[in-house]
């Protein structure tokens, strides 16, 4: 056994040798500055995230449906961050909050636009027409290059754990409460049923939630139905009808 | 303390024990994971996983009944570098390849295979990432570094079996993090997709990493540490501290594969483009500049032109570089004194890449008809000339109202192409043709006329890449903004889409001669290691021979 | 609380720049480091195909 160059002994012998040290030290703190200085603030100024009335977290479903839409890449060519640029927000609507995404983990704000961006797509069109887009794209949008995802109709959405995903989205911040955690599965076929008999127990978590089934099948809960609920919330949570930006408290 | 030998074997020493027990512990979390993943994908990847830990466990059981990793000190670790080659050629063929797939899939959609879900481009885009990213250019900088350092500290290694857990363990989580992507195991975070568990191994790889490293810094036998070195530290360390940040997260379940990122929206934002622009500053930059300070001269046979210029560098460099991260989130959500702060770093970052791009440029002085005859130092300068122009590029593009046309399209894709195919591309062929003859004790390449070729097919087909992307970026960005005469906006979003259709072409076709490119690379270093010629040229002294490690 | 951090980044901030800044390039252009910096820019150039073996004690190695 030979343990007079090992690493180990190395460590012990040289662990002040000087210039390796300065050197690696110096390195630490040169690169620590910046993200300390750009970083930590935003985590403790208030003004880094408005205040503003109707952000909740996601249903069961909902979050679901994100894990599927974080699953298949879609943020590799959709944005959800609406920048204040005039042609934006005609196109898109108005520019993105940073409350908008405050319950998002991660974050899906995106870096590329190959398709258009989906800060505000909830609302704009059908579920019907979700179904078709993602059974074929160029059935309703002849020139899109985005890929087919027929599949997501066929597979049936995998939900005995979802309480755990709540208690974990809990564990990093978002406010699910025990009785959401607790009710995480039963919400999910209750999202999906529009005549279902804890209407309003859903609806008193959830406030402002559409239930309906998403995929147009009753029959399966499939990730389709995840998927559409999902794309259907998204930017639809502030009402912009009595939001004020140049109010004090969202200037920044 | 007596004289210290200078042939061991490790036989079954501390070292091997810890690498022993972590590989246990893995085969072992694998095999729960496989028994009570709650999700289908991990399920399918627990198998993979223990797959892997199994080979790793027979391959120490193997060494170690066979006596245990042999260290000479009287020898440089060269096998070492060679794996490390041949796994950097493997990966770069590879990752340009699934680029080339997906490039022509935005072409042509109908390459999306509709029933498999694997082949979607949402889920091959991060493969080709970080194949090209972490795999290729992982590969070339462990291999180079672990080269450089013990030919710049005139020893061997350190660390028994250490350098080559790293490497190991590096391949496995490469395989880990791929084949996690294509069965959608993805935390979506941009060159972080690997989720929590991959993310665990990385860190104790490259800890190991760290440590064989700076274990062979402090046995050198020359009193100064090479500037190499320097940058080479620089990118471990703080790729070390960026990946532990940026991959914070809370796993859903202790054998499942799911996670969830640690913080939300703007932090979350702000934190992992932190991490984005200094993956390209630290893994991209800083790690390659240490290759291009020990490569050039080298291979010229001329010191730096400037060692002090070399110093001034890598400190304002490796300063500088980490601010430059949200200048990504341009009129977003994020506060807008952040998004000064990173415009005007970026700025600033200018002076220090093109500081260093002289120093490697100027490093030719006295030797420019190199150029001409040695194709190998054409390629390297060429790819310093690619690093100045990017790094020009880039502190235009931080700029807010050239972002807020340049931002979400394609120009950024072209952007990074210019840096990632010109420079680490080119940089790392450079490298890799030297370090091919070195290590195999041959006069030369086997064939000089096909480095040339590889050199002008991989030029042409950058020139595709970049040319037609600032097409395509600018005219998506201004079509984004045209207005009518009634003050409507010009065009749908489709029309932009089916506007870029020809520029699509063209960059796959760019980028199908660039794998072409290094195609004939992986031929000709094929042919080169096999041929007999084995004299030794002029900068190689032959050596005793080789002794597996 | 964030006016206080901004006039002290505006400050002291810069102060502590201009420091640093000048620290590096006082080491870098220090006369007596020439010649330091000349050996060390020679080591790519002067690297055997052997490591340097001392047969005396490991503390002759420059730490």
């Amino acid at each position: 056994m030979s343990k007079g160059k090992s690493l180990w002994s190395e460590l012990h012998k040289k662990l002040f040798e000087k210039n390796s040290l300065i050197l690696t030290v110096g390195i630490l703190v040169t690169v620590s500055i910046g993200g300390i200085v750009e970083i930590a603030p935003l985590f403790y100024l208030d003004s880094t995230i408005e205040e503003v009335d109707g952000m909740r977290p996601y249903t069961p479903l909902e979050q679901l449906g994100r894990d599927i839409y974080v699953r298949e890449g879609c943020y590799n060519c959709h944005s959800q961050m609406i920048r204040p640029l005039r042609d934006e927000v005609e196109r898109y609507g108005h520019y993105s909050l940073a409350a908008e995404s405050m319950y998002d983990h991660p974050f899906q704000w995106g870096s590329k636009r190959t398709g258009p961006d989906l800060a505000r797509v909830g609302a704009k069109y059908s579920d019907e027409w979700h179904r078709d887009h993602m059974r074929d794209p160029r059935s309703v949008v002849p020139e899109s290059i985005m890929p087919a995802y027929a599949f997501l109709e066929h597979s049936t959405l995998d939900y005995d754990n979802v309480a755990a995903n709540l208690r974990a989205l809990r564990a990093v911040g978002v406010p699910y409460s025990d009785e959401m955690i607790e009710m995480a599965v039963a919400d999910i076929t209750t999202q999906l049923d529009p005549y279902a008999s804890d209407y309003d127990g859903f609806l008193a978590r959830y406030p402002g939630a559409t239930l309906r089934d998403f995929d147009g099948n009753p029959g399966r809960v499939s990730e389709l139905d995840a998927m559409v609920a999902y794309l259907q919330v998204l930017g639809t949570m502030v009402d912009f009808s009595t939001y004020e930006a140049e109010a004090d408290q969202n200037l920044r | 303390m007596q004289s210290p030998q200078t042939l061991t074997r490790s036989g079954l020493d501390f070292s091997t024990v810890i690498v022993l027990l972590i590989t246990v512990l893995g085969a072992l979390w694998a095999l729960f994971a496989a028994a009570f993943a709650p999700d289908a994908a991990m399920k399918g990847q627990s198998w993979l996983i223990l797959g892997g830990f199994l080979t790793g466990l027979l391959l120490l059981v193997g060494s170690v009944t066979s006596g245990g990793v042999e260290t000479d000190e009287r020898e440089y670790n060269e096998n070492l570098v060679k794996a490390g080659v041949i796994a950097s050629l493997f990966w770069a063929a590879a990752g340009l390849l699934v680029g080339v797939i997906i490039a022509f899939q935005l072409a042509f959609p109908i390459l999306n295979i509709e029933d498999w879900g694997f082949t979607s481009f949402g889920r091959l885009r991060p493969l080709h990432t970080s194949a090209v990213i972490f795999a290729f250019g992982g590969n070339v900088l462990i291999a180079t570094s672990f080269y450089v350092v013990q030919r710049t500290c005139r020893t061997r290694i350190a660390g028994g079996i250490w350098p080559w857990f790293v490497f190991w363990g590096y391949q496995f989580f490469i395989v880990m993090a791929a084949s996690g992507y294509l069965v959608g195991i993805t935390q979506s975070r941009e060159y972080a997709e690997p989720e929590w568990y991959a993310d665990i191994w990385l860190t104790l790889v490259w800890v190991a990493y760290l440590l064989v490293f700076l274990g062979t810094l402090w046995k050198r036998k020359e009193p100064h540490i090479y500037v190499a070195n320097w940058f080479y530290l620089a990118f471990i360390v703080t790729i070390a501290m960026l990946h532990i940040i940026n991959n914070l997260a809370v796993p859903v379940s202790f054998f499942g594969s799911h996670s969830y990122s640690l913080f939300s929206g703007v932090q979350d934002a702000l934190t992992q483009w932190w991490y984005g622009h200094n993956a390209v500053g630290f893994f991209l930059t800083a790690g390659f500049l240490g290759i291009m300070y020990y490569f050039i001269p080298k291979r010229v046979n001329r010191p730096v032109y400037s060692y002090r210029l070399s110093i001034i560098h890598f400190w304002s460099l490796i300063f500088i570089y980490i601010w430059a991260g949200p200048h990504h989130l341009h009129y977003t959500a994020l506060p807008e004194w952040a998004q000064t702060l990173g415009m005007a770093f970026s700025i600033m970052l200018w002076m220090p890449s093109w500081g260093g791009m002289i120093n490697g440029l100027m490093t030719l002085s006295g030797a420019w008809d190199k150029l001409r005859t040695d194709p190998v130092v054409r390629m390297l300068v060429i790819s310093v000339a690619f690093y100045g122009m990017s790094t020009f590029e880039g502190p235009v593009m931080s700029i807010r109202a050239v972002n807020a046309l340049s931002h979400y399209t394609d120009w950024t894709v072209g952007h990074v192409h210019s840096g990632a195919l010109g420079w680490v591309g080119f940089v790392s062929f450079g490298a890799l043709y030297c370090l091919v003859p070195w290590l195999w004790k041959k006069a030369g390449m086997y064939s000089k006329a096909l480095v040339d070729w590889h050199f002008w097919i991989a030029t042409f087909g950058i020139l595709l890449y970049i040319t037609s992307m600032w097409v395509a970026g600018i005219m998506q960005g201004l079509m984004w903004r045209a207005y009518n005469s009634l003050g409507f906006l010009e065009y749908s979003f489709v029309e932009t889409v089916e506007a870029m259709h020809i520029s699509y072409i063209i960059r796959a076709v760019g980028g199908l001669l660039y794998l072409a490119g290094a195609l004939i690379m992986i031929y000709n270093v094929y042919r080169t290691i096999r041929s007999d010629v084995t004299e030794a040229d002029e900068s190689v002294s032959p050596q005793p021979a080789q002794i597996p490690a | 609380m964030y006016s206080l951090l901004a006039s002290f980044a505006q400050t002291w901030g810069m102060l502590l720049f201009v420091a640093l800044f000048t620290g590096a390039l006082t080491y870098a252009l220090w006369p007596r480091n020439q010649q330091r910096f000349d050996e060390a820019a020679r080591l790519p150039l002067n690297d055997s195909d052997e490591p340097i073996i001392e047969s005396a004690s490991e503390d002759q190695a420059h730490v």
